[in-house]
């Protein structure tokens, strides 16, 4: 019974995620979905993965989302689509068909599943899954991070890259303009420097 | 239970596909592949779950999430400087490098 609510909770809230007019609706409709997924992972006993969804889907990406719209403000979109209405739609309702003909097919292999759960049924903790058997996937998180860093640090400053470079060109040109005119100072051979200099160091 | 994960599963990402195809609005479609991305994260898990294997499931749905986020930080802050250098996040309109 709850995971059926909890599965239109998440569906409800991630096609009000998509209808929404404002962003910052959408972004917190997609708290949403965050927050009734993680819920349905805990049900399914997968605790860490439920702990780190509702941390970072519904923490981390939504205050990352306000406060990148904050950053960018609301844009009113015209009702112009680049595709006709209906075909997504269409796309969508064969892409169900398909996955309603393969799910028939799976069912008929529910056999074939159940002893391969036989087979497979080593299954270890979860530190020990992820830290030895998945090692790669840790080392690749890492330099993932390592990105996401980057992308915080791009999003942070908003002088960065080529709005700050045309920015700060247009300070300086003002700057120039707006300076008082400095004398002209008549240029200084360059031989008497070298004989000067020769002189003092000469043994 | 699984058959109604399963249909949740089917449901985000078919939500997902569809905003993707139908939505213009740059962050929009951000949100649009995290709500993909949670189809496919349930998926795993329930996958794992299944085949009596729910660590291994637990540990590709961790993956999955950081490289989600990573991917949402980044487009967020290339979103951005995409709007204080050309003012618009619509995508039918960016077309600087249209030939």
């Amino acid at each position: 019974m709850w995971s059926i609510l909890l599965s239109l909770l998440a569906l409800i809230c991630g096609i009000q995620a998509i209808r929404a007019k404002q962003l910052l609706a959408a972004a917190l409709w997609l708290a949403g979905v965050s927050a009734a997924v993680a819920t349905l992972l805990y049900s399914l006993g997968a605790y860490e993965v439920a702990v780190i969804e509702l941390s970072v889907g519904a923490g981390l990406v939504t205050v990352l989302f306000v406060f990148a719209i904050a950053i960018a403000g609301e844009e009113a979109m015209s009702a112009r689509l680049i595709l006709p209405r209906l075909l997504p739609l269409l796309l969508v309702l064969g892409l169900l068909a398909v996955l309603a003909v393969g799910g028939r097919q799976a069912g008929v292999n529910s056999e074939m599943l159940a002893v391969s759960r036989g087979q497979l049924a080593t299954d270890q903790d979860f530190a020990t899954t992820h830290w030895q058997e998945r090692g790669l996937d840790a080392l690749v998180q890492i330099g993932l991070i390592f990105a996401g860093v980057m992308g915080v640090l791009g999003l942070l400053t908003e002088q960065a890259g080529f709005v700050g470079a045309k920015r700060n060109s247009e300070e300086l040109g003002r700057n120039q303009e707006n300076s008082p005119q400095l004398p002209q100072v008549p240029p200084v051979p360059l031989s008497s420097h070298s004989s000067l200099s020769s002189h003092e160091f000469s043994p | 239970m699984i058959l109604t994960l399963s249909l949740t599963v089917v449901g985000l990402i078919l939500i997902g596909l569809y905003g993707l195809l139908a939505v213009r609005n740059l962050f929009k479609l951000i949100i649009t592949l995290q709500i993909l991305v949670k189809g496919a994260v349930l998926a795993l898990v329930i996958a794992g779950e299944t085949s009596g294997r729910l660590q291994l499931g637990q540990s590709l749905a961790v993956t999955v999430i950081v490289a989600d986020t990573v991917v949402a930080v980044i487009a967020l802050a290339l979103a951005v400087q995409l709007k204080q250098q050309s003012g618009t996040v619509d995508v039918g309109r960016l077309d600087t490098l249209k030939g």
